[in-house]
């Protein structure tokens, strides 16, 4: 919660710092935020390759949950698809894009603002947190209405670390490695998605 | 556009070869990557105007469509658990 808390503080700093023009964004070149952003995810790569002992693990889960991470990106991608007919000037593939940030607020805003431009950029980042808030608030309702793997599918993304206490809390500490599969698997399509979505 | 993509399976694939090496200040980096990318994203929206003064459609926007994702997915993972428990009876009965 600290970590998102400090994410968000600097979003809105750099919204002041450009509202107030205290640094033009003209100084800020576009190169510089696709070279950070190529590092990034460099080092997203770097940290799940090297990561062995939890690759190990996913050889452990009983073969009919490897369809829990499928069923999350079709739901999701299908829900957003349908509400984009109700929103005017918004396409099916926008919305689709910002719905394929699975709750990944950081790097789908980045790179949605990169392709399309910091207005949808805008409209993922703060749907991908509140799809995060509702992951962690609304968790025992989703147990109660839509079953133990619910939590995990709307948790999306995060389901590896920032959700996972509360998915072991309501729906049992059985489901700990399930949940870490479907939040690294979601957490890589995350990038393919986006960027599939954003060209056309 | 795929160039970021690149990347990370390059990153990934490096980071396969190095796995008997821990890599200690890599989460470090990347929030720090994270925090500059933001606060960009966060620039280039305080100085557009047109985004500052949409900012309450954007917010309805933005939660209408989470709505629909959030939707989406639980009804997914709802037909799943149905689909995987049901096969859990027929093995229990055979």
């Amino acid at each position: 919660m600290k970590s998102s808390i400090i994410i968000v503080s600097f979003f809105l700093l750099g919204l002041l710092f450009g509202h107030f023009e205290i640094i033009s964004i003209s100084a800020v070149d576009n190169d510089v935020s696709l070279y950070a952003l190529c590092c990034l995810m460099f080092c997203v790569g770097l940290s799940l390759g090297n990561d062995f002992n939890t690759l190990k693990r996913f050889t452990r889960i009983n073969s009919r949950f490897y369809l829990l991470p499928v069923a999350t990106i079709v739901g999701t991608l299908l829900g957003c698809a349908i509400i984009s007919f109700l929103l005017p000037g918004r396409s099916v593939m926008e919305s689709m894009a910002v719905g394929s940030g699975f709750g990944y607020y950081s790097l789908s805003s980045i790179f949605i603002t990169e392709y399309k431009g910091a207005e949808l950029g805008t409209i993922a980042l703060l749907s991908n947190i509140l799809r995060e808030i509702m992951a962690l608030l609304l968790a025992p309702l989703f147990v109660k209405y839509f079953g133990k793997l619910a939590p995990i599918s709307v948790g999306g993304a995060t389901t590896m670390d920032t959700t996972l206490p509360i998915i072991l809390k309501f729906s049992g500490k059985e489901f700990a490695v399930i949940s870490v599969f479907h939040g690294f698997i979601l957490d890589l399509s995350v990038p393919v998605l986006v960027t599939i979505f954003c060209s056309f | 556009m795929f160039i970021a993509i690149g990347f990370m399976i390059f990153g990934g694939i490096l980071g396969f070869l190095l796995r008997k090496k821990e890599l200690r200040n890599i989460s470090k980096i990347i929030t720090i990557l994270i925090w500059l990318l933001l606060f960009i994203l966060g620039l280039e929206v305080g100085a557009n105007p047109q985004i500052i003064s949409g900012l309450t459609n954007i917010g309805v926007e933005a939660l209408i469509i989470t709505l629909a994702a959030v939707s989406g997915s639980a009804v997914a993972a709802l037909l799943l658990w149905k689909y995987i428990n049901n096969r859990r009876k027929d093995f229990y009965e055979e």
